[in-house]
């Protein structure tokens, strides 16, 4: 679906009209990233970071996939096959570092898409189901760059297996036997890393399904904006091609050169030393950190450390999904019609205190357990819960919101002051 | 009954069969990721402790896990029995984690029961934590001489893994 006023695709060749009665996948192209797709005129630069995500996507994919001539998923062979890689297949160290910081790039790129929707109210109505199919994505991406963090069976890999796989055994009654299913054994071995190099290699293919998904559910109502004012005309809108297409490559090629500066000039900054000390199942490494882009979830996991009716462990490992399961009720928990942060003065300051509370659990999760990081992971993890359970439902109820642009169009005009000024007298339209 | 059609059993047990089948694969499917034959066939090793000192442990691999033998001092043993075990997190006292006449030795798996690291103190040197037992670096718990949990996120004492003293200086675990 689209705007009523959507460019047709209308094929002038003969082939391409041949092929339009019979495969109409030119069709589908233009119509979902074509000129026949329309788009708000005033997308900001936070409007970039999904298509970056897909680049980051098709980055991951390219590069495994040749990785994965070289690499042996072999407890024996598996570390050795990656120094192969790094030293003797042509190009290794460029397609193996590109790959590891392909994954932190992927991460800050999807991290900033979902800040972008959290603050322009992006997962309102009617774009519920976009906002939910991006978390299942975020879950996905987080099962697949876990394991991948495996298969080079460093030392961090192996206990971070052992870690998140113990996870699970937090579980009541049922815990233990499902650890022991997902590692294959009483402790990640042999059977564990040929699954999580199977699993790695499928659920890339899952995300890029789930993305179709999440692309698609975005096109019925269009893409949100800046203001969260619904489009309304033709004035409101310019065709993704080749406006988008063009912001879009630029803004591409800025995020690509931030990458080759990490993979030529900084490839282990991201990484751990320890993974270059091979797997020992006999000696955990003195400080066991996951990647950075789960340090937060690391932090809200260890900030429990009091058994209250149910142990601690498990209060941490439900605190931890539950700090991204509670996201699915997001749409139903911020009931504020007005959907842009922009106009929600209150919101505003909240919204900053969470982006600041969320760099605070993701510093602590970095740090050792000890004091004062664990108490500082408990404030900011109960204000994280807080945020999402206590003050955007009562904020959607008590905050007094600025006056909405009455269009799109009228948001833009800079320089007409009297035609782009929000009409304060009259009470703001809802959306 | 009415309106029921020798088609519509015919569906329904159709589809059903199918059904059954479809569920049925799903068993192997399933189930071929629990441990392997070859896994399950190292639940069982002899260990000769003749060579521990008082106050010394052994780690020793039992099913790929690490396990701690440890020859508690008469200091060690009398410091778990001061506590009361009934004001512990996971209640046991150090005559129900030892076997009988040999309650010198301390044999638990070294895989501490809140996330799977290996705790410390098995070896000569290392952090022993507060309680003087083992202390888990990963996420900061520490247990007391008997490897009880006193401090930290985890939930149960480190496991005693089945035993038995074939003589006096030999053990089999499994």
């Amino acid at each position: 679906m689209s705007f009523p006023w959507a460019e047709e695709y209308r094929p002038k060749h003969p082939f391409m009209r041949w092929m339009d009665d019979r495969l109409p996948l030119p069709r589908l192209v233009y119509n979902s990233v074509g000129g026949g797709y329309p788009v708000p005129r005033n997308l900001n630069a936070f409007w970039n970071f999904g298509v970056l995500a897909g680049l980051a996507l098709v980055i991951q994919i390219v590069t495994g996939i040749v990785l994965a001539m070289h690499y042996e998923p072999s407890v024996n062979g598996a570390f050795a096959s990656v120094e192969h890689i790094m030293r003797d297949v042509n190009q290794g160290w460029f397609l193996r570092y590109l790959h590891a910081n392909g994954a932190s790039f992927f991460f800050i790129v999807t991290y900033i898409h979902i800040f972008r929707g959290l603050y322009y109210g992006s997962y309102k109505a009617p774009r519920e189901m976009v906002w939910m199919l991006g978390l299942v994505i975020f879950l996905l991406m987080m099962a697949t760059a876990f394991m991948g963090y495996v298969l080079p069976w460093g030392q961090m890999s192996f206990w971070g297996a052992q870690v998140i796989t113990g996870l699970f055994g937090a579980i009541p009654l049922v815990g233990e036997p499902i650890q022991t299913w997902l590692v294959g054994g009483f402790a990640p071995d042999q059977a564990t890393l040929t699954r999580f190099f199977s699993l790695h290699y499928l659920l890339p293919f899952v995300i890029a399904g789930v993305v179709i998904l999440h692309i698609w559910a975005l096109h019925i109502p269009g893409s949100g904006n800046p203001t969260g004012v619904d489009v309304k005309t033709p004035q409101d809108t310019v065709p993704f091609h080749p406006f988008y297409t063009a912001k879009d490559g630029w803004f591409a090629g800025a995020a690509l050169t931030l990458l080759a500066l990490l993979v030529f000039f900084l490839p282990n900054y991201l990484g751990h030393a320890d993974n270059y000390i091979e797997a020992n199942p006999l000696s955990t490494p003195a400080h066991i950190v996951p990647e950075w882009y789960f340090w937060p979830f690391y932090a809200i996991l260890r900030a429990f450390t009091v058994d209250f009716i149910l142990p601690a462990k498990l209060w941490g490992v439900l605190a931890m999904f539950g700090s991204i399961l509670l996201l699915f009720f997001l749409p139903w928990l911020d009931k504020s019609p007005v959907r842009s942060g922009s106009y929600r003065p209150t919101f505003r300051i909240f919204f900053y205190v969470l982006l600041v509370d969320i760099a605070i659990l993701g510093f602590c999760g970095g740090m050792p357990a000890e004091e004062p990081w664990v108490m500082l992971s408990q404030v900011a993890t109960i204000y994280y819960f807080a945020y999402f359970l206590i003050i955007l439902p009562v904020l959607s109820m008590v905050e007094r919101t600025l006056p909405l642009p009455n269009s799109i169009s009228e948001s833009v005009l800079h320089g007409e002051k009297a035609e782009a000024a929000p009409l304060g007298a009259q009470p703001a339209a809802a959306e | 009954m009415d309106g029921v059609r020798r088609r519509d059993f015919i569906n329904i047990a159709a589809v059903s069969f199918a059904g059954v089948g479809g569920a049925t694969l799903l068993y192997p499917l399933v189930n071929q990721m629990n441990p392997t034959a070859d896994v399950l066939a190292l639940a069982q090793i002899d260990v000769d402790i003749s060579a521990i000192e008082a106050g010394q442990a052994i780690k020793t691999v039992w099913r790929k896990q690490p396990i701690f033998i440890r020859n508690l001092t008469p200091a060690e043993i009398q410091a778990a029995n001061a506590v009361d075990a009934g004001s512990l997190r996971d209640p046991q006292s150090l005559a129900e984690r030892t076997k009988e006449g040999h309650n010198n030795w301390l044999i638990t798996l070294g895989v501490c029961t809140h996330l799977g690291c290996v705790p410390l103190g098995a070896a000569e040197g290392e952090n022993r934590g507060e309680y003087g037992g083992y202390f888990c670096p990963c996420h900061g718990s520490h247990y007391d001489t008997a490897a009880r949990i006193r401090k930290g996120p985890a939930p149960l004492n480190l496991e005693v893994p089945e035993y038995e003293f074939l003589t006096d200086t030999s053990v089999r675990i499994g």
